[in-house]
């Protein structure tokens, strides 16, 4: 069974060409069985090929399998090779597993879509795109896939193209992200200098062999490593991305910014935490990255107003969070983390879906309200995503994030300062994931909603929140993939204080939105306050930076420089050729006695020169 | 001999052609194209070695060989030392498959858009490529020479006869750049040949016996710069780069595919075959101005490109900086670098044919180049935008696809030796999406424009001649970009040898 490794990857990318092929004038009904069907495929061949591996001895779960010999130059010889282990199949599970109930979501979703087929076209090409980046044996390939799910989410944010906003949402996207991707490529080019190959198992076992702990190199190739995983996961400082990246249809948002794509940076440390492991400096980043990230980002969810833009800086937020547990080397529970968040925040963005498809595209929060009684389905599922994501117990975001918390207090790179602002996220993620549910499903109903029912919306869903609230239980096949932490044992009040403020955060956000105790309103509605929510509102006014420092004066010279100055030098050169020939015709005006003046004064010259220099 | 029959049969079909062209144009169209066909067979064959041997048949020459697998040598003007002497070792056959390749290109876009003096048009055409095949392939300066300017004066009569509004002075400055740097050459291959006369007392201009030459430091630094600039001219790159832009602004769709697509690779050619290998001390000392140059065409390029309007413009100045890669790629003369240069100029040439026939079937469609005159093409013209697409991510260096395997090859060997230089150069990994997607968003995305009304529903999508030559180049830059072996086969051994001419062989 492991020999059909390839078809993993494989399925999905004939699911693309077929659409492609088809130009988008096949039947919907074929559309949607290509398109889904190629992904449930490759779900059902991951499971095969799971049970076989949990089959065989946890020692040997690994398998290699070389399709071809991509280039070869030098000591350089990377192939299309495929390597599975436990955290490339837990990876896969999420990827195929959850990918396919979007996939399923989706073809209702998309249903009236005239661009139905070019939809699925774009997320088969993702798809297996993504299954070759975590299936990579080498660098170049992952970086294959890295690229090719950052075309997806180009194409697919900017789905709608006749509204040029979503262009410019998808570019940014694009471009930014490119940033980190450059660092990553440089991180790729130096590693390759120092060991002479860029397969990732032999280049980790290399590196221990070659450079000491905390060796200036190793640091460095982390350092470029985690430019790239920061751009392709939105984390500080190139998080500016994701929200706009809102502007693709919600099953994308799902799909690439939330379950899978932006959860690949997470997936690029830990498959060379070898490298992070050799560098102290770079864990510490690391995990500076992380608590920052997810306080900031909790901050600004708290101040949004838009449905999906909440849920994109919970995103953020939620890798920050995987993001410090890779810092304090809390491996497994940040593929854990990965894969929890991945249930729940698949299922919160595709009830999103619903809600938003049902009160007529309308994703302001405020002008929803007490939908509980007309989107009963959504309300439900909605509800267990949010105690996932609030990791209240026993979802499955509790066993991950409790991990999370634990490693860090214990951790020499995580410690005291760090494991509170850990804790004071997910105060904060309570209070913002309970406004948005308080405001959306209570109060006073704002507008008309027509829940739309079937199978391809209810299934995904129900099958999504009954993951997200077990999914805790599951065991993924990580030991030998990544070191094992071992048990952290924290002071009990430290584990007891990590569990109660999440719920005092629900608890406050039920007195402030569902309550609405007008003492407790106007605290946050005047005074120093309200300007501080609007600075996190625009983010951190981070977008604002950007623009001033490298959008503008980018532009700036662009434009400025459209007529390339290094062509007006030919130009001087043509006119000055000219000027001469205009003067030397000056001097030809067939004039007799302008001729015999001239040849008197310049006999004179000479004269005059032989004199004096004789 | 198969090197010998390529270029008799586009010499003598591009005449043929000329002159059926008096009787019909369709004859003049036909004959072409069973010109290139035969052209294109005898190419596929040069991939068969007809070499078994290939140092012995070089007559009195020490030097390394490399890896030749043809090789045609007679006597042309015995009192100057001049040989009819055409070599070809994998470097030149891949090349010389990339020109009849991309000439099938041209054609096929010359079809329709060419009706004016068309027998003569072909003629050119032909003629052109008949010039590139021969400047890959040969081995004797004075040859070599002859080729240099056959393939200049029929691509000045495309532009100036053929080319759009402002094509005069376009062809001009084109014809002012390349002979004014073909002087330089001429004159620095004269005085090369003069030295080796002088010491060894035999004339001669084959470039096997001109190698490891014992050169005065300051004139091999001369003369070396006379063959520099003159490739750099072609390459182009900054500063002598002007030229591209308004050449390929101005000439008709089959003129760009040939400029950008294979005339630019001569130039790069040249300094691969010529520079480091002549004048290898010169070269390592210029290499770092060479390099900064490179890396200056490469971000130069491409903010301008981010700044045109005109589409063709546009996509000339993006050549520019990729063709920067294949200098930094030369000049670091590393295994790794020197393969994807050349792989480089293999994808760029398909890309960069692909994208410049996607100028021209717009500008045949809507009547203009500019970028704000179009918009939202994506639903009116499906097959077009999607083609375009592809060629613009292929363009931004996306993995998969051609131009990737080059770029990331040059970058990755460049930095093994010139770690700065590879990491500014990346940052064009930055810039090319800029310009790519802003080129995709302004020409297929959005609202229509203003100027697209009612003119928009009545211009037709591609029909199934452009989507097959589109298609062969799509299908080119997939097999380049998953398989690039399949070309890296024939270069590796000739790569090798020519590494041990350079420095650090």
């Amino acid at each position: 069974m492991l020999d059909w490794l390839w078809l993993v990857p494989g399925l999905p990318f004939l699911g693309f060409l077929i659409l492609f092929a088809g130009q988008g004038k096949m039947p919907k009904r074929w559309t949607t069985l290509v398109g889904v069907g190629s992904v449930g495929l490759a779900a059902l061949v991951t499971l095969l090929i799971a049970v076989e591996f949990y089959g065989t001895p946890e020692a040997a779960l690994t398998y290699r399998q070389t399709l071809w010999t991509w280039m070869e130059a030098g000591s350089l010889k990377p192939g299309f090779s495929l390597y599975l282990d436990g955290l490339a199949l837990s990876m896969l599970f999420v990827i195929t597993g959850v990918g396919f109930l979007i996939h399923l979501y989706a073809s209702g979703y998309m249903y009236e879509d005239e661009d139905f087929p070019r939809f699925f076209t774009y997320t088969n090409l993702f798809v297996a795109a993504m299954v070759m980046l975590v299936l990579a044996d080498n660098l170049v390939l992952l970086f294959l896939g890295w690229e090719g799910v950052g075309l997806c989410s180009y194409l697919l944010i900017g789905f709608w193209y006749r509204d040029p906003e979503n262009g410019r949402c998808a570019r940014k996207a694009f471009i930014v992200t490119r940033i980190g991707d450059t660092a990553f490529a440089i991180g790729l080019f130096l590693l390759f200098r120092e060991l002479g190959t860029l397969d990732i198992q032999d280049a980790m076992s290399a590196a221990t062999a070659t450079w000491p702990r905390d060796s200036g190199t190793a640091t460095l190739i982390a350092v470029l490593l985690l430019g790239g995983a920061v751009g392709k996961s939105a984390q500080l400082p190139l998080q500016t991305w994701l929200p706009d990246a809102m502007a693709g249809p919600t099953p994308v948002s799902a799909l690439i910014h939330a379950a899978t794509m932006v959860t690949a940076g997470v997936y690029l440390i830990a498959r060379t935490h070898v490298l992070f492991q050799l560098s102290t400096d770079a864990m510490q980043l690391v995990a500076l990255v992380g608590v920052l990230t997810l306080l900031m980002s909790g901050f600004t969810a708290l101040t949004q107003t838009d449905l999906k833009r909440i849920l994109a800086y919970s995103t953020i937020s939620q890798i920050g969070y995987m993001f410090l547990a890779l810092g304090v080397g809390a491996w497994s529970s940040a593929i854990f983390h990965l894969m929890t968040h991945a249930f729940f925040k698949a299922l919160l963005f595709l009830t999103a879906g619903s809600i938003i498809l049902s009160v007529h595209h309308q994703q302001d929060i405020f002008k929803m309200g007490g939908l509980r009684k007309a989107l009963p389905v959504p309300f439900a599922t909605f509800l267990v995503g949010c105690l996932g994501l609030t990791a209240l117990p026993p979802t499955s975001g509790f066993f991950s994030k409790e991990q999370i918390l634990n490693a860090v207090w214990s951790s020499p790179t995580g410690g005291q300062l760090i494991w509170a602002g850990a804790v004071l996220g997910a105060f904060i993620t309570a209070i913002y994931t309970f406004r948005m549910f308080f405001i959306v499903f209570f109060g006073e109903q704002q507008t008309e909603a027509h829940e739309h029912k079937g199978f391809k919306f209810h299934v995904p869903l129900i099958v999504l929140a009954v993951l997200a609230a077990v999914g805790g239980f599951f065991h993924l096949p990580l030991t030998s993939a990544l070191p094992h932490a071992g048990h952290d044992h924290v002071p009990l009040g430290v584990e007891v204080t990590a569990i109660a403020l999440p719920m005092v955060g629900v608890l406050l956000a039920y007195l402030l939105f569902y309550r609405q105790i007008p003492a407790l309103r106007q605290l946050f509605e005047t005074g120093p306050l309200k300007s501080l929510a609007a600075f996190f509102y625009s983010g951190w006014a981070m977008d604002w930076l950007y623009d001033r420092l490298l959008v503008k004066p980018f532009v700036a010279l662009a434009r400025w420089n459209s007529k390339d100055l290094v062509d007006q030098l030919p130009a001087v050169v043509s006119r000055g050729a000219a000027l001469f020939h205009r003067l030397l015709s000056l001097s030809q005006n067939g004039q007799l006695r302008y001729y015999v003046a001239t040849m008197a004064l310049a006999s004179l010259v000479v004269m005059a020169v032989a004199v004096y220099t004789g | 001999m198969q090197l010998v029959w390529i270029i008799v049969c586009l010499f003598a079909g591009g005449a043929c052609a000329g002159i059926a062209g008096r009787i019909s144009a369709d004859a003049s169209r036909w004959l072409s194209l069973a010109t290139l066909v035969v052209a294109g067979l005898l190419g596929l064959s040069l991939l068969q070695p007809s070499l078994q041997d290939p140092s012995v048949l070089i007559a009195g020459s020490d030097a390394p060989q490399g890896q030749w697998l043809h090789l045609v040598q007679a006597i042309w003007i015995p009192h100057f030392g001049i040989q009819f002497l055409l070599a070809a070792d994998g470097i030149s056959v891949v090349l010389i498959l990339l020109t009849l390749f991309l000439g099938f290109i041209a054609l096929l876009s010359a079809w329709k858009e060419i009706q004016q003096r068309v027998g003569f048009f072909y003629f050119n055409l032909l003629w052109t490529l008949a010039g590139v095949v021969g400047i890959f392939a040969a081995l004797d300066l004075f040859l070599f020479f002859v080729f240099w300017e056959v393939m200049l004066i029929p691509m000045f009569l495309i532009i100036s006869i053929w080319g759009h509004e402002d094509r005069h002075y376009a062809a001009m400055k084109f014809f002012i750049y390349t002979q004014a740097s073909s002087l330089l050459l001429l004159a620095a291959m004269l005085a090369l040949v003069f030295i080796h006369w002088q010491q060894t007392d035999s004339l001669s201009f084959s470039w096997f016996d001109l190698l490891g030459l014992d050169l005065d430091p300051g004139l091999g630094m001369v003369l070396m710069l006379g063959f520099f600039i003159a490739f750099l001219v072609k390459l182009p790159g900054v500063p002598v780069h002007n030229w591209l832009p308004d050449a390929h602004t101005q000439a008709p769709t089959p003129g760009s595919v040939i400029l950008a697509g294979i005339l630019l690779k001569t130039g790069a050619y040249g300094l691969l075959r010529f520079i480091i290998p002549l004048f290898p001390d010169a070269a390592a000392q210029f290499t770092p101005v060479a390099l900064t140059l490179g890396v200056i065409s490469i971000l130069y390029a491409a903010k301008l490109a981010f700044a045109q309007n005109d589409i063709k413009r546009l996509i000339a100045y993006t050549s520019i900086s990729h063709m920067g890669f294949v200098l930094i790629g030369i000049f670091s003369w590393n295994a790794i670098a020197l393969q994807g240069a050349i792989m480089q100029m293999v994808g760029h040439g398909l890309s960069s044919a692909g994208l410049f026939a996607l100028a021209g079937a717009l500008q045949h469609r809507l009547h203009t180049r500019a970028l704000d005159a179009m918009g939202g093409l994506w639903s009116s013209l499906p097959r077009l935008a999607a083609v375009a697409m592809f060629f613009a991510i292929a363009a931004l260096g996306l993995p998969g696809l051609g131009n990737f395997v080059g770029e990331f090859l040059v970058l990755l060997g460049t930095f093994q030796v010139h770690a700065t230089t590879a990491v500014v150069s990346a940052l064009a990994m930055v810039v090319a999406p800029i310009y790519a997607l802003v080129l995709l968003q302004k020409g297929f995305f959005g609202p229509p424009s203003a100027a697209l009304a009612g003119k928009v529903d009545t211009v037709a999508d591609f029909g199934s001649r452009e989507l097959l030559m589109m298609g062969a180049m799509m299908l080119g830059l997939v097999i380049l970009g998953l398989f690039p072996r399949l070309v890296t086969v024939y270069l590796q051994p000739a790569l090798a040898g020519l590494q041990q001419l350079g420095w650090g062989g």
